[in-house]
């Protein structure tokens, strides 16, 4: 134990030395140059580390998995479209790619509906009892999704009829009279999907709610009045006076969890391995690639993911140049 | 299309000055604004964190049950159990099933994964908002577009070139890919803060004939303090709780972190949940300690960085 916390301690300190010693070593450099040609060279030395660093782990890599995709599984003949249709082809494929349609459908937009409900209710408590609150919803931000994963798994688990309930949502269902449910396997209507996605809710909620707050309070009161005076109603004044001022950061709030939906693994890696009709593009890669083994088919579902994230990515840029344009 | 007035493009990106004399008038804002919460609200919010906390508490209360109690009866029956309470489950996950070197592990791969992007990003974000340079604007774009690049992108090909280095399986395999990975997002953020630094400042510090290194580690970098603070929590907790990343560059082995130890603990066949749940809970405690602690340059940093966005 010992050793392996020196080894750990040392190899932190090496890592965290030679960044320094980078930049150090790259101004030196800069600075043994003559004055003019240092001034030119001097900004893409201290850009040249972090475009390496993107080039290394999203340029290329983004190359060679279209490349790989049009690979066999160990990356050595060229097999054409075959990965894309073999996946296409299957019927289980056809699935993953509906449930992860289910989950970028539902889960932003009820993130941000819910985020939103929080900020906005909550701006009207005190300000002690508001912080408290706010806490709450933000905390599971700050579990991993494998730890979130777990605490759910109480609440959905299930034992046989005859024994009492561990589970939380089974104890109530037989407290009601019902037969208990094995709520991860029952996917009738989706129901274990959605089960999923409330996890990622209870997750992520917080992390909408106190970009939305921030938004909410920093609408200016006068414009709320304006709207008390001439008779609006609370809710005419939520949905005419402040959602149009916050449109800009529910925008933004939208796209983040969006594309952290997309690339959504650990929940449903965790909780069911994607088995019951519940599997997700993500935890397809990673059984693609750990336990078929299958380079080409792992690399083609990340080729389908990068094409889900274009028009997302334009639009960002868009939106980039707008508020540039407006600041 | 409704028209937006000028002035709430102004009010939804607010300058960093600006934003913080918000937050301390936090609570004016609630004197002034009539809408306080009724009933309804109280119990509404109230429901809602009820909700919120219960799972948590439910799985805090198994992680101190036998097996025998756990595998029988509900979490909330166990009033009626006291002394059968044990600390048994936190001894056997830490030292059995090996969370108490993975803890060790997590801190070796989360700091220099936390630190190196971060002094990488402040660099770059320096040069995109203080120096001239032919191509800034094209190469800040690229940065705001590969903002949304699944890194899904990087494994197949780096776990190949990695296997030609021997990288498989060490820290650096995964600090170098976490530095990839969150780079765009911290170069975002730091720029969209130091641009509403007082340029004034920056010149007059040009004029003194300080340089740009000494500029940047002197004025820049300590006035970026909420920035970068912000970004810092947030890639904490991103790389502590990060499971795919580890999966894919360290697996299974001595180097494992606490997130992979759970994974596989959870993944045994007939661990019981009071295992799993303790599990669960030293898994959470670092970064829920960071996250209570810091809660404060938490919010501030995201919303200086995103709300902008």
């Amino acid at each position: 134990m010992t050793i392996k916390l020196l080894n750990a301690l040392l190899t932190v300190v090496y890592g965290v030395g030679a960044a320094l010693i980078l930049y150090w070593a790259l101004n030196k450099l800069a600075e043994v140059l003559p004055d003019k040609v240092e001034a030119r060279i001097k900004p893409y030395f201290y850009i040249l580390p972090a475009y390496f660093a993107i080039s290394v782990y999203l340029l290329y890599p983004a190359i060679q998995t279209v490349i790989n995709s049009f690979q066999d599984r160990a990356s050595e003949e060229w097999v054409g479209l075959q990965n894309y249709t073999d996946l296409l082809s299957s019927s289980n494929f056809r699935d993953t790619l509906f449930n992860t349609l289910l989950w970028i459908l539902i889960v932003p937009a009820a993130t941000v509906v819910i985020g939103l409900a929080v900020a906005t209710l909550a701006d009207r408590l005190r300000p002690s009892t508001e912080k408290l609150a706010k806490t709450i919803i933000f905390l599971p931000m700050a579990i991993a999704l494998v730890g979130a994963a777990v605490i759910w798994d109480l609440v959905y688990a299930v034992r046989p009829e005859s024994q009492p309930q561990t589970g939380l949502q089974n104890a109530i269902v037989t407290a009601l009279g019902f037969d208990p449910i094995n709520w991860l396997q029952e996917s009738t209507l989706h129901l274990n999907s959605l089960l999923l996605m409330l996890v990622l809710l209870w997750a992520q909620v917080g992390f909408a709610m106190v970009l939305l707050s921030s938004a909410v309070k920093g609408v200016p009161i006068d414009t709320l009045e304006a709207a008390r005076i001439d008779g609006a109603s609370e809710r005419k004044i939520f949905f005419q006076v402040v959602v149009p001022q916050i449109k800009g950061t529910i925008i933004t709030v939208f796209i983040t969890v969006l594309i952290s939906v997309m690339k959504i693994f650990d929940i449903v890696f965790v909780m069911t391995r994607g088995n019951f009709n519940t599997n997700v593009l993500g935890n397809e890669f990673f059984t693609q690639l750990n336990t078929n083994f299958n380079n080409g088919a792992a690399a083609a579902v990340v080729v389908m993911l990068m094409v889900a994230v274009i028009p997302v990515m334009f639009y960002q840029v868009k939106h980039f140049k707008a508020e540039e344009a407006n600041a | 299309m409704t028209q937006q007035p000028s002035s709430t493009v102004a009010a939804a990106t607010p300058t960093a000055d600006e934003r913080d004399k918000r937050g301390k008038k936090s609570p004016a804002h609630f004197d002034a604004n009539p809408a306080k919460a009724g009933w309804a609200t109280k119990l509404v919010l109230g429901l809602l964190c009820f909700l919120w906390l219960v799972p948590l508490f439910g799985t805090f209360i198994t992680s101190f049950r036998t097996v025998q109690a756990a595998d029988s009866s509900g979490w909330w029956t166990f009033l009626g159990s006291l002394d059968e309470l044990t600390l048994d489950n936190y001894r056997r996950a830490l030292q059995g099933s090996d969370m108490g070197p993975g803890l060790i592990n997590s801190f070796a791969i989360t700091l220099p994964a936390t630190f190196i992007p971060l002094l990488v990003a402040a660099f770059a974000a320096y040069a995109f908002t203080f120096m001239e340079f032919p191509g800034r604007d094209f190469l800040f774009l690229a940065i705001v577009s590969l903002l949304v690049v699944p890194n899904y992108v990087a494994f197949v090909p780096m776990l190949q070139i990695y296997a030609t280095l021997d990288l498989n399986g060490t820290f650096p395999a995964v600090w170098l890919a976490h530095i990839g990975f969150g780079m765009s997002l911290a170069i975002y953020i730091l720029r969209n803060y130091m641009a509403t630094l007082p340029g004034t400042v920056i010149e007059s510090a040009k004029v003194d004939g300080a340089s740009h290194f000494q500029t940047f580690w002197r004025l820049v970098l300590p006035m970026s303090v909420p920035a970068l603070a912000g970004f810092a929590i947030f890639q904490f907790l991103w790389v502590w709780n990060d499971l795919l990343v580890a999966l894919m560059f360290i697996g299974p082995g001595e180097n494992a972190p606490v997130t992979q130890k759970l994974s596989e603990l959870k993944g045994q066949f007939g661990q019981g949940a009071n295992l799993t749940t303790a599990g669960a809970f030293i898994t959470m405690v670092v970064p829920v300690a960071v996250f209570l602690f810091l809660q404060r340059f938490f919010v501030r940093g995201l919303t200086a960085g995103a709300v902008k966005g």
